[in-house]
């Protein structure tokens, strides 16, 4: 095993280990310290596989800025750990684990049947110069229509995040 | 020579399952955001590593557009948490049955 092999090993060994232990935290906050933890691993696979400015878009954006509006918006709201049912919850996860298993299984057999995955990885990289070269000269379409969402979302999140009324402050439930 | 590709693709396979049972099993509305956003980083993973295995540079523009997808619907979902929180006073997504009959 050469010495990049065993960094991705290691790599993803912590990347599934961290998020095995940020889905099944019953705090969010603990989970999401935990998913940042993941995403870091997940950039350092990124900057392994060659691609350097996705690792640090992925640390930017996914670890920096989603996962810290992620925070405030649980520091926010205060939300309580919920209590576990473990009845109701063993009669959602059978099935859960019982599908999950065989789709799983049948995407690891379809994954290892066919040769053309059996392909060793080589390792070359793309620098930011190439992909952005590449992005404006073969994608600025969409490009202009991932800018266009942002913004969207961008209103879309501010008119959500207006309290109802003119006169509101404080009285949040007047329509419910 | 860094592994084969399959190696690669099972673990965005176990990560993208782990995110879609967070999703479907958890209760909290922020918990199933962050099991939205972990399948996401597994079809991004999966992305670069197509994108080492045929030299092609698509997959990493794609990663790229799934990451501006995923700062819209974090944005859109977060607002829609803090919104159904002022109005029913809990983030639980059992809580939500308002139209049982």
């Amino acid at each position: 095993m050469t010495l990049y092999g065993s960094i991705f090993y290691l790599l993803s060994a912590t990347v599934l280990a961290a998020t095995v232990l940020a889905i099944t935290r019953r705090h969010a906050v603990h989970a999401v310290i935990y998913l940042i933890l993941s995403f870091f691993g997940t950039a350092l696979l990124f900057y392994l596989l060659g691609a350097p400015f996705l690792a640090v878009l992925e640390v930017i954006i996914y670890a920096g800025a989603i996962m810290v509006l992620f925070l405030f918006i649980i520091m926010m709201l205060r939300v309580t750990p919920s209590a576990r049912t473990w009845g109701a919850a063993l009669r959602q996860w059978l099935p859960a684990i019982v599908l999950g298993t065989i789709s799983f299984s049948i995407a690891a057999a379809m994954v290892f049947a066919d040769p053309r995955t059996q392909a060793p990885l080589k390792a070359v990289r793309a620098g930011p110069m190439e992909l952005g070269r590449f992005l404006f000269q073969r994608y600025w379409f969409p490009v202009e229509i991932a800018s266009f969402l942002l913004l969207i979302a961008l209103v879309g999140a501010l008119y959500l995040g207006k309290r109802e009324g003119k006169s509101g402050n404080g009285q949040n439930k007047e329509a419910s | 020579m860094i592994v084969p590709y399959s190696h690669l693709l099972l673990l965005a396979v176990i990560l993208f399952g782990l995110g879609a049972a967070c999703a479907v099993v958890r209760r909290n509305l922020i918990m199933i955001l962050i099991g939205v956003e972990v399948m996401l980083n597994a079809a991004g993973l999966a992305f670069v590593g197509a994108s080492l295995r045929w030299q092609q540079l698509d997959g990493q523009v794609f990663v790229l557009f799934i990451m501006a997808v995923a700062a819209a619907e974090v944005a859109v979902g977060l607002a829609l948490i803090v919104f159904l929180q002022r109005r029913t006073g809990s983030v639980d997504a059992n809580r939500y049955n308002l139209l049982k009959g």
